[in-house]
């Protein structure tokens, strides 16, 4: 066998019985070596960015960090195979995307079903479908907290902590407690995730926490300044004042 | 029959039918009174006379408008056409009104084959027609009042049927809450098991019978009313018990609970939900795990208890409308009303949940309670 065809699996869940579980069934497959085994997601990001695995066991439900968390700071090349106990939502969005998934508790033929297919998939890098945690978000709740990867190093900011986002080409800018992270993604799909009820589009490329501003004040004709509790100025378009103040109407 | 002969009582009216009949023919006393004067007065029959005529006049005519309570049945205002309705009353009102000059006629005869009252008869005839006009709005009246009593009725019969779904779908989803087990706790407890088959059988087994134990607690405790603190601590028991073998190290418990609070009696799988919250948000959202604390004492009459757990500082904030809180909060507040009390505090690393709630002791103590508590741990799946 070419040594390319080694698969190197990492291993990630909170619970220690339900990665040793994952360990005895790959016991059979010599072809797979055990990169590691993280009991959390900033774990397994980091080991990720270190051990180089090209297939990840990802339970879904974790501190913090949850499997899908995981697959947006880790990116789409490495094929995962998402492990849950239960979740509608979670396993709504592996079907549509055909994305596979083993249920806990595991059995042994669904786990080499899946593992054959994951052979695959190594075999053909085929990438994981982006939109998947997206989907798999229970309909009308919005983003939280929004995870943020530098390196090996990992970022939550709750949504609460968030002052504004600014779109810098590819990525936004996002700025916490007068710090700034970077994050790949574009501000289109940022608005998208975030409550309408509290972050408003001002700016063709700056979204606003409602709660952070302070007041607005005409700059120059047609444009106006938003300018936050703690100083900053943004900014506001006309289509994004419109929006401001029928977000305030509602609020009235 | 009509509801005011019947002995039926309508719901609500603690009356006896009697007296309610003896209320109505007590409302035909100023009709009576007032046909008596126009009979005797401008009619010049003389107050004799007219008294003699009509009095049992009226207390025939009292029973006979009962009847249009039929008619009104009949013909329910929402769905009969106006035009019909119309007509059927109307012919009805002038037949009995006829009928009812024809019966006065006849009172009128008999009394004057009586010596004192001779030509009774003929002083009587030219009164029929306003006899007869009396009689067709008496019995309009009687027409339009049988309706508004019918609708009446009506929206109180609707208002005890919502009443009464709603109180049983209030019933029902708190059954259905009460039976509720997490499937994601189910799963992960089965995960668990099968993982510890190959490490250590015995304690696989032992994980098996803490899940049949807590599931039968579970939908045993469920049909109760209350149960005493003692029981519900026991389950608690298993459940954590069951969450040591998944989460490990991660998770610690600490529990306090006074003697004399062990009897006292709560509802059913109300501490519950939320070890499980506290497990669920949060010792499974810390990596490195923390601590579960229940507490529960006795004072001033009230059972207080508490259910405390760490808490990640950067989670979203607590869930308000979360729903094992929503469910506990309601339960209490349809069972106690304003005499139990739910508050939340989310401090930086920590979330407790405090309640008070009257602290009843078991109905009679000793033997009955200890016979109720058998049952509870024979098997019932």
């Amino acid at each position: 066998m070419p040594a390319q065809s080694k698969i190197r699996a990492l291993l990630v869940d909170d619970e220690d019985l339900a990665r040793h579980v994952l360990r005895e069934l790959l016991k059979s497959h010599p072809e797979v070596e055990i990169a590691g085994e993280c009991a959390n997601g900033f774990e397994a990001v980091k080991a990720v960015a270190e051990q180089r695995p090209n297939l990840i066991f990802l339970d879904v439900q974790m501190p913090k960090l949850t499997g899908f968390d995981v697959l947006e700071l880790i990116g789409t090349e490495i094929p995962v195979i998402f492990v849950t106990a239960y979740d509608q939502h979670a396993m709504r969005a592996f079907e549509v995307h055909a994305v596979d998934y083993l249920l806990k508790p595991v059995g042994r033929e669904r786990f080499e079903a899946a593992l054959t297919r994951a052979r695959e998939r190594v075999a053909e890098k085929k990438p994981m479908p982006a939109e998947l945690a997206a989907a798999a978000r229970p309909p009308q709740q919005f983003l939280e907290r929004v995870v943020i990867r530098d390196g090996t190093r990992v970022t939550l900011i709750p949504v609460s902590k968030l002052d504004y986002a600014e779109a810098q080409d590819d990525y936004v800018a996002l700025a916490s407690h007068g710090a700034k992270h970077l994050k790949q993604q574009t501000i289109a799909s940022l608005e998208a995730a975030l409550d309408p009820a509290r972050f408003v589009r001002i700016h063709r490329s700056y979204i606003v926490n409602f709660e952070r501003v302070a007041r607005i004040e005409p700059y120059g004709k047609d444009s106006r300044l938003a300018i936050l509790t703690d100083g900053t100025r943004l900014p506001v378009s006309r289509a994004g004042y419109a929006r401001l103040k029928s977000l305030l109407d509602d609020r009235v | 029959m009509h509801p005011l002969l019947t002995r039926e009582r309508a719901a609500n009216i603690p009356e006896r039918p009697t007296s309610r009949l003896g209320l109505y023919l007590l409302s035909w006393a100023p009709i009576t009174a007032i046909l008596t004067y126009l009979m005797a007065k401008p009619a010049g029959l003389g107050w004799w006379n007219a008294t003699l005529v009509v009095v049992p006049l009226c207390l025939i005519y009292a029973f006979v408008c009962l009847s249009a309570w039929y008619s009104c049945k009949a013909a329910p205002i929402q769905t009969t056409p106006p035009k019909r309705l119309f007509v059927t009353h109307t012919v009805a009102a002038v037949l009995v009104s006829l009928l009812w000059v024809e019966v006065a006629k006849l009172i009128a005869y008999l009394l004057s084959q009586v010596h004192a009252f001779q030509g009774l008869d003929q002083k009587f005839a030219p009164q029929a027609p306003l006899l007869f006009a009396a009689g067709f709005m008496l019995y309009s009246l009687a027409v339009a009042s049988h309706y508004v009593i019918l609708e009446i009725e009506q929206s109180r019969a609707a208002q005890a049927r919502a009443l009464e779904s709603s109180v049983f779908a209030r019933d029902a989803e708190l059954k259905a809450l009460k039976a509720q087990i997490n499937p994601h706790f189910l799963f992960n407890s089965l995960n668990s098991i099968s993982a510890l088959t190959s490490i250590d059988a015995a304690r696989a087994r032992d994980m098996c019978i803490l899940l049949a134990d807590f599931l039968r607690m579970t939908l045993g405790l469920g049909e109760k009313e209350l149960v005493p603190l003692r029981e519900e601590l026991e389950l608690l028991q298993r459940f954590l018990a069951i969450e040591k073998v998944r989460l490990g190290e991660r998770l610690h418990v600490d529990v306090h609970v006074e003697a004399q609070a062990q009897t006292c009696m709560l509802p059913p799988l109300l501490l519950q939900p939320l070890v499980e919250n506290a497990i669920i948000h949060g010792i499974a959202n810390l990596p490195a795990g923390g601590t579960v604390r229940l507490s529960a004492e006795c004072s001033g009459g009230q059972l207080h208890l508490s259910v405390e757990n760490s808490a990640d500082p950067d989670a979203p904030p607590p869930r308000k409308g979360g729903r094992g809180l929503t469910n506990v909060r309601q339960r209490l507040e349809a069972r106690y009303g304003k005499e139990a009390s739910m508050k939340t505090t989310a401090e930086e690393e920590l979330f407790r949940v405090s309640i008070s709630l009257p602290a009843g002791m078991a109905d009679a103590p000793a033997q009955p309670s200890e016979s109720e508590l058998a049952p509870a741990k024979e098997v019932r799946l």
